[in-house]
């Protein structure tokens, strides 16, 4: 709430008093915290999805347990798996439908960028076809970083932000970093 | 394990077996193309085989053995539920005009195999009631598992949006989780 909170003054006023705050702000504070989701589920991160949405991890801390399988009905699309070329104009027909305002997720390594899939049949990234506002990489994601990418989501919707954001990891066990990028010749450390 | 087949198969088809072999308990024979429906059906009802099961049917594209005349390699492995035995049946097809009988008749199951191999391969069958591609779409040119087709040329059916990165680069882990982004993907307009 603190982006409200911001925009907020409570008014003095005899025992009541008033709170002013922007339309906007309240607005977007409105939405953030009831996003209807549309889970497109197409391969593998779909059970990691199942296990996220359980009560286990408690979505519904965040205003968004419910699914709603109508796109005129949802938020929220959550694109779970691997999206084929062949796919890909179901998956666009989905977002259309959607009524504004509308926000999507990549959910997987898949989602965000094709994973391992580098060859004629694979998406390479639903940011190919469509605009993203979370990647949640992983392969498959654990649901601590779901819910990473969710709240990342409802901060990015409370400023007011459309640019692709991208959860990070939390953090790697000791040593891992040296290893990874010995491995795959990259570099993780500034 | 199944030398019963080979055997019975070259008594009866004799020199239009062109060879055979047994591996690792793998039986192949090799027929020429004008008897393969014929050699499929006797493997099938000959009493002494009895393959009622039909486990897979593809192609292999043997372009590198510089033999045009035997480009392709169209193979089905059949099996004996009540011999407990599989044979493996090959057919060598030229690379321009890769055309065999379909094996419809002989095992119904082979109706989507014949399918995926006309549409990954371009191997058509003769007598096919509905040759069309399974997995790919209408629109797409060539076939995929020909190793003459370049494995990363995507058809897409959904026109990329512009200003997309072909992939993600490496994040810094080390940043830990914080809710912010340092990855920019491309501005939304929306």
């Amino acid at each position: 709430m603190a982006d409200v909170e911001l925009e907020t003054r409570v008014v003095g006023g005899g025992d009541a008093g008033f709170v002013t705050t922007k339309f906007e702000a309240l607005l977007a504070w409105a939405r953030k915290y009831s996003l209807f989701q549309y889970p497109f589920a197409t391969a593998c991160c779909g059970m990691e999805f199942f296990a996220a949405a359980s009560p286990r991890y408690d979505i519904a801390r965040f205003g968004a347990e419910a699914p709603r399988f109508s796109p005129r009905q949802a938020d929220v699309l959550w694109v779970v798996g691997t999206i084929s070329q062949r796919q890909a104009p179901v998956l666009k027909r989905i977002y259309d439908q959607m009524t504004e305002p509308k926000w999507v997720i990549a959910f997987g390594t898949c989602a965000s960028c094709g994973g391992f899939y580098d060859n004629y049949a694979t998406v390479p990234g639903i940011d190919k076809i469509l605009p993203v506002d979370v990647m949640i990489p992983g392969c498959p994601p654990r649901p601590e970083a779901v819910l990473d990418g969710l709240m990342l989501l409802q901060q990015k919707i409370g400023d007011g932000d459309r640019t692709t954001a991208v959860v990070k990891n939390t953090q790697l066990p000791d040593g891992a970093e040296e290893k990874l990028e010995r491995l795959y010749n990259i570099r993780m450390r500034p | 394990m199944a030398r019963i087949i080979l055997d019975r198969l070259k008594e009866r088809f004799g020199a239009d077996v062109l060879e055979t072999s047994s591996q690792h308990g793998d039986d192949v024979a090799v027929v020429t193309p004008a008897r393969w429906r014929e050699a499929a059906e006797f493997v099938r009802t000959d009493p002494r085989c009895a393959c009622d099961y039909f486990v897979d049917l593809s192609a292999i594209d043997c372009c590198d053995n510089g033999d045009p005349e035997a480009r392709f390699e169209v193979y089905v492995i059949a099996y004996s539920v009540a011999r407990k035995h599989r044979v493996r049946l090959k057919v060598r097809l030229p690379e321009d005009n890769p055309e065999v009988d379909t094996l419809i008749p002989v095992w119904v199951g082979a109706n989507w195999m014949e399918r995926e191999c006309f549409d990954m391969f371009g191997v058509r069958f003769k007598g096919h009631p509905d040759l069309r591609r399974i997995l790919l779409y209408e629109e797409f040119k060539g076939h995929p598992l020909r190793k003459d087709y370049p494995a990363q040329q995507a058809q897409p059916l959904v026109a990329y949006r512009e200003g997309t990165y072909d992939k993600l680069r490496p994040f810094l882990a080390d940043e830990g989780m914080p809710l912010d982004r340092t990855f920019k993907a491309a501005q939304d307009p929306d």
